[in-house]
């Protein structure tokens, strides 16, 4: 059978993963907002999980949740990505410093 | 092993392979489809814990539309890769060590002697008649009504939002207006003079 600590080690794996990926990727913003999707993906994976495991469907309406605003949240976040490449020619993190901070 | 502990096993090496190229490829594009292979399989992950309806949302939203977005801007800009590649080797050693340590710390948390089926027994299996989509849905439109709601209202933002942001009056476009089309009288058009007729030379 499979336990609970087989999807939560999983889940953390892939954390982890994408947690790497920011700082592999820290100049490329196409890629940070991809990490971003992995450790929502990470945390659905625990969610469902636990759902599974406690018999509780509280989880998955939370999965169900964070995947609405998860969509909302990469659409403006590639309209900004437009946006910012329309004005500046790059999405190089690094050549962001207008606001000086 | 069983053959769902297989099934397991496969999709969970292919989500942890798949995210491992989404790190570390050159090409932002095979970054995006190996997005959606670790999509896929964590679907099947999904369907494994018997979240079957929100293996199937993951499929059509993220693999459908979110997915096709990303890819959509990536082809869309013409971005440097090289440029956006410095920094790769030098941070690799950092980032390898915070991963590490990460994973290290975390399972030592949700590891098999705290989260393991000793500690938490597998639920029992459902009845042959029983409906995942019926069960979220009655959570769904009853207890949560209200944050159902608020959800709709966020993807309403979310639209105006991402349209607000990317359209852009361009002066040098030219389009028509259909009022001034109406509005014209034959008069503006076509205006007769009165002269005399001229000789030929």
């Amino acid at each position: 059978m499979i336990a609970l600590s087989d999807y939560l080690i999983v889940g953390a794996i892939l954390f982890s993963l994408s947690v790497a990926g920011i700082f592999l990727n820290r100049k490329n913003v196409i890629l940070l907002l991809m990490c971003i999707e992995l450790m929502l993906l990470a945390v659905n994976i625990n969610f469902i999980a636990f759902s599974h495991f406690l018999g509780d469907t509280a989880g998955q309406v939370f999965v169900f949740f964070i995947l609405t605003v998860a969509a909302a949240e990469a659409a403006i976040g590639l309209a900004i990505l437009v946006v910012l490449f329309r004005s500046r020619s790059t999405i190089n993190v690094a050549d962001l410093d207008t606001l000086k901070g | 092993m069983s053959f769902e502990k297989f099934l397991f096993y496969v999709f969970a090496a292919f989500v942890v392979f798949s995210a491992t190229m989404v790190i570390t490829r050159k090409n932002p594009v095979h970054s995006a489809l190996f997005l959606v292979l670790a999509f896929f399989n964590s679907a099947g992950l999904w369907m494994l814990a018997e979240a079957e309806f929100l293996a199937i949302v993951l499929v059509l939203v993220y693999v459908g539309a979110v997915m096709v977005l990303f890819l959509f801007v990536v082809m869309m800009l013409d971005i440097n890769i090289a440029e956006l590649r410095a920094g790769f080797v030098r941070n690799a050693p950092v980032a390898i060590v915070v991963a590490l340590v990460m994973v290290i710390e975390l399972v030592m948390v949700v590891g098999p002697q705290r989260f393991g089926l000793d500690a938490v027994a597998a639920p029992a299996a459902k009845p042959a008649e029983y409906s995942n989509t019926e069960e979220l849905g009655l959570a769904l439109f009853t207890e949560h009504l209200y944050a159902f709601e608020i959800a709709a209202v966020i993807l309403l933002v979310g639209i105006v939002a991402a349209i607000g942001l990317t359209m852009r009056k361009r002066p040098e476009t030219k389009h028509q207006d259909p009022a001034r089309q109406i509005a014209v009288k034959a008069a503006d058009r076509l205006r007769v003079i009165k002269m005399d007729a001229e000789e030929k030379a």
